[in-house]
């Protein structure tokens, strides 16, 4: 058995959470206080996620850089992988909100998209 | 110069939000003045995600956020002017102000609202010790560096202050490549946010010290080292437990102080508290005519609240010019007085006939403070008594009042409201 320690997010409480698994199974959640706690801990041990925000060089544009997000939440072990190839990018302006920038980032099947408009000059 | 009836003075979330609410609420005539280049204010640099989700009910990112206000201006035709600096707003709401094209010039506005927004706490406000040498920086100048200049300001890097933007910008100098050694906290507690605790630190490793401080920065030219000690309960460092990192780069995130030259030379009523002018229901200052809204009032933490509180004023600043640009008379004027915890409120006064149904009176309290109790006291009566589990400086609150209860109580001279064990 495997116990692992967190800090749940959902409010300032900010609770120590425990959790007891077996492998890749949740056996038991203790020290939250409400079931947030419970259903963020299962999810976090299991499959953490997260969204990667930064920004990418622009060429021809009224902006140096342009910010960008990945469409979707992305395993939190990817996340070196996927700055590498934010950084590799550069795009030509103009850039529209929404436009893919970076395209299957480090192999996740996610994309990095635009976050803001860069008006071409 | 053209005449406008509101001028807005700022154009980041609450100086939107303004424009916006005003235009639908059926104002024509209105000028946003902006000092930057663009419109959306903070938020452009802003990258990260979390933006929203009270108001879109989705997750933003800064820019993507103010894009949606930012569309609402140009899809209502509002008016606006960039690279433009308010230099003097008169008593009598004549807005002076400069840019390139238009040089100096005068606007009598009928209403002006306030939205300058805020800025950090510098160094010279905080008394460290050590030399003077580049590689200082508040970590939101930092963040404009990174994000929208695209330049590093360093690589191995000490962060003072865990306020949100120091937290937000130890994960985005981790991603670029530079290593974030510690974040130390003078306070016991953070005043950040426990998701960006996690999510920015404890997922790189990154140590957050609290009751810790900075003592000592070496360099003559550029940082080379900060020294970091622990604080005791008088917040004074101990010594012995002094511990040295080097490093080219130190961020300061130690707070946020509203913008209020204009406000004060204007003669408006301020508060000591919030650094924000005093204000009644209708967000109007003790000027009439002048209303204020976002973090040039008060320091918010979620930009959902700010654009709510700005459309207010927004809309407020209309119905004060349709109704032909009366002083407040005040007479019948109810003060709102937080004590016992609660450091202050926003409004400050409220004038029953003139409140909507409902009216959301925000406050912060002073400590952490766990099972109290939020009360509120008409007079001397207790009438509101909410359980809360966690209370922290770091998270605005608020309670709702009806404008239908107050009218029970036509006595009423003083809402207070204390936080209490029961």
């Amino acid at each position: 058995m495997e116990k692992r320690e967190l800090t749940c997010i959902n409010c300032p409480m900010g609770c120590q959470l425990t959790v007891e698994m077996e492998g890749n199974e949740v056996l038991s959640v203790s020290g939250n206080t409400c079931p947030r706690g419970d259903i963020y801990a299962r999810k976090e041990v299991v499959n953490p996620t997260r969204i990667v925000t930064s920004t990418v060089r622009i060429i021809g544009g009224d902006k140096e850089r342009c910010s960008v997000k990945t469409a979707n939440d992305i395993p939190k072990g990817k996340i070196f992988e996927i700055m590498k190839d934010i950084d590799a990018a550069v795009a030509h302006a103009p850039v529209k909100i929404g436009d893919v920038l970076v395209k299957n980032a480090a192999g996740t099947g996610v994309d990095v998209i635009a976050t803001r408009n860069i008006h071409q000059i | 110069m053209k005449q406008y009836d509101i001028v807005i003075i700022g154009g980041g979330p609450a100086g939107l939000a303004a424009a916006v609410a005003a235009k639908k609420a059926g104002n024509d005539n209105i000028l946003i003045l902006e000092r930057d280049h663009e419109l959306g204010g903070i938020l452009n640099q802003c990258i990260h995600n979390g933006f929203g989700l009270h108001t879109f009910k989705e997750e933003l990112t800064g820019p993507e956020y103010a894009y949606r206000f930012i569309e609402q201006v140009y899809e209502l035709g509002i008016e606006y002017k960039l690279n433009t600096m308010v230099m003097d707003i008169s008593a009598d709401k004549v807005v002076t102000a400069m840019n390139r094209e238009d040089g100096m010039f005068q606007i009598p506005a009928k209403a002006v609202i306030l939205a300058m927004g805020c800025r950090e706490r510098p160094r010279g406000a905080l008394n460290i010790p050590g030399y003077r040498p580049a590689g200082i920086f508040s970590a939101g100048t930092a963040q404009r560096l990174v994000n929208i200049e695209g330049y590093m300001p360093g690589r191995e890097v000490v962060i003072l202050g865990s306020g949100d933007i120091g937290l937000i910008m130890a994960r985005r100098m981790t991603l670029e490549g530079a290593k974030v050694k510690v974040v130390a906290e003078l306070m016991p507690y953070s005043g950040g946010l426990k998701r960006n605790i996690v999510q920015c630190l404890d997922d790189y490793g990154i140590p957050l010290k609290l009751s810790h401080t900075v003592v000592d920065i070496e360099g003559r030219n550029h940082v080379s080292a900060v020294t970091i000690a622990e604080v005791g309960p008088d917040r004074r460092p101990i010594p012995g437990t002094e511990e040295r990192y080097t490093c080219d780069t130190l961020l300061l995130s130690c707070g946020l102080i509203p913008e209020n030259e204009l406000s004060r030379s204007a003669g408006i009523d301020m508060s000591n508290i919030t650094s924000g002018p005093i204000v009644n229901e209708s967000l109007e200052t003790s000027i009439p005519g002048i209303f204020a809204c976002g973090n040039v009032l008060h320091v918010h933490d979620l930009v959902d609240y700010v654009s709510e509180e700005a459309s207010r004023a927004g809309e407020n600043a209309v119905k004060y010019i349709n109704a032909g640009c009366k002083a407040h008379e005040g007479s019948n004027d109810i003060q709102l007085v937080a004590t016992s915890g609660a450091r202050y409120t926003v409004p400050s006064t409220i004038d029953p006939e003139n409140m909507d149904k409902l009216l959301t009176v925000r406050f912060r309290v002073g400590d952490v403070y766990k099972n109290c109790y939020v009360n509120v006291y008409f007079n001397d009566e207790r009438i509101m008594h909410n359980k809360k589990r966690i209370m922290a400086p770091g998270e605005m609150e608020q309670i709702i009042l009806q404008k239908k209860k107050i009218e029970e109580y036509p006595d009423l001279k003083t809402i207070t409201i204390k936080i209490e064990k029961d």
